[in-house]
């Protein structure tokens, strides 16, 4: 249940951003999701990616620092309180978010949120067994 | 038991060596005494002649040899010896105005090709090694001087010179290089470049790596050695002495480098009162030539910040070692009142598990108060998807230059390979205050 997304390295000045969206057009890449982490001196950019494969490939050749790291996607009704219900879950059982990111299916009435925990094992066995559908790779990688 | 290039020079006993040291010196202050204005008006100035000299302990009244006298003697006023026997002239890259000049005699070539054969079989090279050098080939000595050296050995060299990285690593893999000579920074370049092109160059037959030039550290020397499958070894040498085989760190010993004494007389001073130190402590690097008959130099000062043992070596050989250069007494930041040398903050950073050391120093001035910002760049061993792991190892790296060096500085981590790379000496600080 879990997914893999890449993470990159990115100096906080004009047109980095811009160039690795650039590189990742040429290799074909297509995009998901996204969540960029500032400080004023450097950025994170996270990405979920169809091909993480090429992705990372394509951004090692241009010299760019790139890794892979292991988060979860959740579903939930696009509606009122659809987060909130997960994080209740997380909170009694004082599972940590590190950072987390939100995107609507385009098709269905559902939203996805992408959760890097602490103990990843522990939160995706918290949000089973109150019925909470993650994605797998295949579905999220293909929507 | 080690092996020697001259047995009987390396290992001849104190007593010897120091009967030998003051008859060549007395024969260099009777040289330039009658060849060389400038010494003879330095001699003079402190009512001293050649003759006066009658223990080595007289050379400390001697006046010094500054890089400042080797400019104004531009190009040959400091050279003992006339034009029809200098048969080699080099000159170092002047960092300011016009280069320093040194000319060779016929024996002078014949001596330095000698000194650096002996360097190569103490960093355990020998016959039937192929020698790599990289270090650049022309004016500048450190190409020709490990060239004839390793000629004179006996050992197939292999004169690649500085430059076409891409072609140095399909040389070194193809031709089987046992033996690599370059500086420190442009090995770990080179690893670099090798992982960048897919070669594995653990696998190549390096054996030896010979890397001066700079100065480096005991953490980088642990960080070539993985990298590149070798053992590292430090030599040291200048332009202005000779070049390239002044001082050798022994494979056995690997601690300290051995200066060739019955050719060179090395003291350490206090680099701001000049008073000469005792063994064991740190200070400016001063040499007396005392066989050179092209520009012999009296108590050159060379900047270079070491200090000198002389207790007796694993490899047998009875020459002092001078430890590894902690950095440049001209090269020294002083940054809030504080002395910082940047070899000090390159050890820091490798010893912090996976920062390679490619850094950069930038010191500013604002409101009157120094600053220093260290460029360090994120590779895949230390990145991380969160932003607070980044954060603590940058936080951490200021603290550990807080508490061990004691100066205030700001990290700013930065992408891979933004900060230049050098094939040569590599650009460690920028210096942006305008005193």
């Amino acid at each position: 249940m879990k997914v893999e997304q890449i993470s990159i390295f990115i100096e906080n000045k004009s047109g980095r951003l811009a160039e690795v969206t650039t590189i990742l057009g040429f290799a074909g890449v297509n995009i998901r999701a996204l969540s960029l982490a500032d400080t004023s001196d450097f950025g994170i950019l996270r990405l979920i990616v169809n091909d993480r494969d090429k992705a990372i490939a394509a951004l090692k050749a241009k010299g760019f620092t790139v890794n892979k790291t292991e988060v979860v996607a959740v579903e939930v009704p696009d509606q009122p309180g659809g987060l909130a219900s997960i994080l209740h879950v997380l909170d009694k059982d004082s599972i940590n978010v590190e950072y987390m990111y939100a995107f609507v299916e385009r098709r269905g009435s559902n939203a996805v949120i992408i959760f890097r925990f602490d103990e990843t094992d522990r939160a995706i066995k918290a949000l089973s067994a109150k019925g909470f559908n993650m994605l797998d790779g295949e579905r999220l990688y293909g929507m | 038991m080690a092996n020697y290039f001259n047995e009987e020079f390396e290992t001849l006993p104190r007593i010897a060596l120091e009967a030998l040291q003051l008859k060549r010196l007395k024969a260099t202050l009777d040289r330039v005494y009658n060849n060389v204005p400038f010494y003879r008006k330095s001699i003079d100035s402190v009512s001293m002649t050649p003759e006066s000299v009658t223990s080595l302990s007289d050379l400390q009244r001697l006046p010094f040899t500054t890089k400042q006298d080797m400019r104004d003697s531009y190009p040959y006023a400091l050279f003992a010896a006339p034009m029809e026997e200098i048969v080699r002239i080099h000159a170092s890259s002047g960092t300011t105005g016009k280069p320093t000049v040194v000319g060779y005699t016929k024996r002078d070539i014949d001596n330095w090709a000698d000194l650096m054969a002996r360097t190569l079989v103490t960093a355990g090279a020998h016959k039937g090694d192929i020698i790599h050098n990289a270090y650049g080939y022309g004016l500048f000595t450190g190409g020709l001087g490990v060239h004839n050296g390793a000629e004179r050995l006996g050992a197939s060299v292999i004169p690649i010179s500085g430059g076409n990285t891409a072609r140095q690593l399909m040389i070194m893999q193809d031709f089987g290089s046992t033996v690599i000579t370059c500086t420190p920074s442009y090995a770990l370049f080179m690893a670099e470049e090798a992982r960048a092109e897919g070669l594995d160059i653990k696998s190549f037959k390096l054996r030896v790596g010979i890397f001066g030039a700079e100065p480096w550290s005991e953490a980088m020397r642990g960080e070539i050695e993985a990298k590149l499958n070798l053992t590292a070894l430090d030599i040291y040498g200048l332009s202005e002495i000779m070049g390239p085989g002044v001082a050798q760190e022994c494979f056995e010993g690997k601690c300290g480098l051995h200066i060739w004494e019955d050719h060179f007389i090395p003291e350490i001073i206090n680099p701001v009162t000049c008073e000469v130190l005792p063994e064991g402590e740190k200070g400016e690097l001063v040499i007396t030539t005392i066989t050179k008959q092209g520009i012999p130099l009296i108590r050159y000062r060379t900047r270079d910040i070491t200090s000198i043992t002389y207790e007796p070596c694993v490899c047998g050989r009875t020459h002092a070692r001078i430890s590894r250069l902690s950095g440049r007494s001209d090269d020294m930041l002083i940054i809030r009142g504080v002395n910082v040398f940047p070899s000090q903050i390159e050890s820091i950073l490798v010893r912090i598990e996976g920062v390679e050391p490619h850094y950069l120093l930038i010191v500013d001035r604002k409101d009157n108060l120094d600053t220093l910002q260290i460029q360090v760049e994120v590779d895949e061993r230390i990145f991380s998807d969160e932003i607070k792991v980044l954060q603590s190892l940058a936080r951490q790296i200021e603290k550990e230059i807080k508490d061990m060096l004691g100066v205030t500085c700001n990290v700013k981590l930065v992408e891979p390979k933004t900060i230049q790379r050098s094939e040569g000496k590599a650009k460690r600080v920028i210096d942006n205050r305008k005193l």
